[in-house]
């Protein structure tokens, strides 16, 4: 605790204004200054006794100070965000939200008014998972805090080991490419690359940070919990769609959901969106696709869904037809681990002399020469498109 | 408090697309003019649609980093940061005017300044000025120069065609240089014969586009004739039929388009006029030194 924090402290309380915050609480009469812990009461204290008073108690005014002066206002997202990046239990949130990284029921949380058993653990470092990142809160000097931000895989991770950056910019470019330098469009796939660390940070640097990695998860965050997060189911949001993707419109129609469990299971699974899928079919109509288990929720279908939509909507315009193939029973089971392996992203790490996986390449080539002719017609079947 | 929020389309495929709209927010944010400067994207993230709930400014400057009025200006952005009691003819534009309007939007408690895109600001005329110099390495390039603005014609939007017509004009009339022509990519007069409508040796040819990409990289410089394969790349200048042509890819990329964002949200009443000049001073060093 420094002496601007005492000052605050004496400047905020008077005899209208009480102070009252984590167990703190000083007030102020016509007999001097009331200092109030949950095991302290200090009465009829002058300005002098007080400044003693609150300086033997300094974690409880350093503590009132940070939440007071730093990571204002009360109530905001940022606030309660970093009152979740340290654990301070909160009962009134809903469940989704109060744990780690949506794991409701999971993790130390700590008592607004237990102050001391807080700093204690923000002495070693508090750890809170966002996705997949590990954002961990420790004390600084005077209470102040600084955070540290890194690859949930990283958690252990010697520091020396890890890419230290300064620049909460850097992190749009941690944010772009994966593992495998393929771009990366939709920010929240679980595809973020290891390897860095974004060590002390400021209040707003880190939730700069996150904010950047995860743009506008802390805002939808906050709204759940406040019990105002708006979300647009799918048939409003594909109803409001216009150009090149109004003709999504026309994939509802009427006849059942079955399509829209199929885009729920296929974009939003975890393995895909570490957002928690909270909209429906629509306000009447819940999906039986799981949601996924994200600390965050997705409060409509996003513009990768829409984009991808539009293109199911062309092609799920068709009837099926009956087609007969010859396969044997390898070659069916093969083309089936084709579809899975593609479907699962797992294709390219196939290596070259694995001929027992279905997917290798030379596997797939022969099939190709064996059941593909010239014109790419699977067992020489032709498509007929028109008739 | 006061946010700036430059709204741009950005890419599901492409990487880069959105590259010039954080360099501009970057400059911008550098002028500590406002309390907040965020990006928004159609295609990326955060998108208009959950952008002002990010926000802790109660008034707010959107810019749309677009060329010119059409169905994202008027349409799409409007619509998907839920402004309340929008309507095109608000703007009272006549394709290429619109400057601000002040809304609500129904999920967040703000004042929101919506203006028009930065591609029709007369500052623009300056901006494709500038990339002229840049692309030249002088910055009093004129004289003797041909200057064409290039766009991408009215098949898809009309305005788009105005915007490119009228900073031609503006340019012309400031006679620095010799011919200023308005060139298209789907009409005429078509940009595949460029030295035809030129009698100055030197030809700089900017595109009206806000990010590099298919059309600035790889369309426009095969359809002049600078390569054969925009993959093999191309000189600069490039000789084409006896002419010089200095191409400058996408006038958005200018830092000077910080400027641009900055008087679209001066004119809508941001108090941000000093960052105004320092963006002009700071940003033509930067075209300097990068020449």
């Amino acid at each position: 605790m420094d002496d601007e924090q005492t000052a605050a402290l004496t400047a905020a309380v008077t005899i209208e204004d009480d102070l009252a915050f984590d167990g703190l609480r000083v007030t102020r009469d016509d007999d001097g200054y009331r200092f109030e812990l949950p095991d302290l009461e200090r009465v009829a204290l002058d300005e002098a006794e007080l400044r003693r008073v609150a300086g033997a108690n300094d974690e409880h005014v350093s503590n009132w100070y940070f939440w007071h002066d730093v990571a204002p206002t009360e109530g905001s997202a940022r606030f309660d965000f970093l009152r979740f990046l340290e654990r301070v239990a909160d009962h009134d949130a809903p469940t989704e939200t109060r744990g780690h990284g949506g794991d409701a029921t999971h993790g130390t949380t700590y008592e607004p008014d237990d102050v001391l058993a807080r700093y204690d653990a923000l002495e070693r470092g508090v750890e809170r998972q966002w996705g997949e990142l590990a954002v961990t809160v420790e004390l600084a000097d005077d209470g102040y805090r600084r955070y540290e931000v890194r690859h949930v895989d990283d958690a252990d991770a010697d520091p020396d080991d890890l890419d230290a950056h300064r620049e909460v910019r850097d992190a749009r470019d941690i944010a772009k490419f994966d593992a495998d330098d393929r771009y990366r469009p939709l920010k929240t796939a679980p595809t973020l690359v290891d390897g860095w660390r974004f060590p002390e940070l400021t209040s707003a640097e880190v939730i700069a940070v996150v904010e950047t990695i995860y743009p506008a998860t802390i805002a939808n965050w906050h709204r759940e919990r406040e019990g105002t997060l708006d979300v647009d189911h799918w048939e409003p949001a594909m109803a409001r769609q216009s150009g090149i993707y109004g003709v999504v419109q026309t994939w509802n129609r009427g006849e059942g959901t079955e399509h829209v469990e199929r885009v729920a299971e296929a974009c939003c699974a975890d393995s895909e969106c570490l957002k928690r899928r909270e909209w429906q079919y629509d306000e009447d109509t819940p999906l039986q696709a799981d949601g996924g288990a994200g600390a965050f929720p997705c409060r409509e279908p996003c513009s990768m869904v829409v984009s991808a939509a539009r293109q199911w909507t062309k092609v799920e315009g068709e009837d099926a037809r009956t087609y007969e193939f010859e396969l044997t029973p390898s070659e069916k089971e093969q083309i089936e681990a084709i579809i899975d392996r593609v479907a699962d992203g797992e294709a390219s790490d196939v290596r070259e002399a694995d001929f027992g996986d279905d997917a290798n390449r030379w596997r797939v080539r022969y099939l190709r020469e064996k059941r593909m002719d010239d014109d790419g017609n699977l067992c020489g079947v032709p498509t007929n498109r028109d008739e | 408090m006061q946010a700036l929020v430059i709204v741009a389309h950005g890419s599901h495929l492409n990487p880069e697309s959105s590259t010039p709209t954080y360099a501009h927010a970057d400059t911008i944010r550098e002028t500590g003019a406002f309390d907040e400067v965020r990006e928004a994207f159609w295609k990326e993230e955060p998108h208009f649609r959950e952008v002002l709930r990010t926000l802790e400014s109660d008034e707010v400057y959107v810019v749309p980093l677009f060329i010119s009025e059409g169905y994202f200006t008027e349409e799409v952005i409007p619509r998907e940061l839920r402004l309340t009691d929008w309507d095109p003819e608000a703007w009272e534009s006549d394709g290429t005017s619109a400057t601000h309007v002040t809304l609500a939007a129904e999920d967040v408690e703000k004042t929101v300044h919506y203006c028009g895109p930065v591609g029709t600001h007369d500052a623009m005329s300056d901006v494709i000025v500038r990339r002229a110099e840049s692309v030249t390495g002088d910055p009093d390039v004129g004289d003797g120069f041909g200057l064409a603005v290039v766009g991408h014609g009215t098949k898809r939007n009309e305005n788009s065609a105005k915007a490119v017509e009228y900073h031609a004009d503006r340019i012309r009339e400031m006679n620095r240089f010799e011919e200023v022509k308005a060139l298209f990519m789907d009409e005429d007069p078509e940009v595949d014969d460029v030295t035809d409508f030129f009698e100055s040796e030197d030809i700089v040819v900017v595109p009206l586009f806000v990010a590099d990409g298919y059309h600035t990289q790889e369309d426009i410089p095969e359809d002049m004739g600078l390569t054969d394969d925009y993959r093999t790349g191309w000189e600069t200048p490039a000789k084409v039929d006896g002419h010089y042509v200095w191409y400058a890819g996408a006038v958005g990329t200018e830092a000077l388009m910080a400027d641009v964002v900055l008087e679209r949200a001066l004119d809508a009443g941001a108090d941000v006029r000093e960052a105004v000049e320092y963006v002009r001073e700071s940003t033509r060093a930067a075209a300097t030194t990068e020449a």
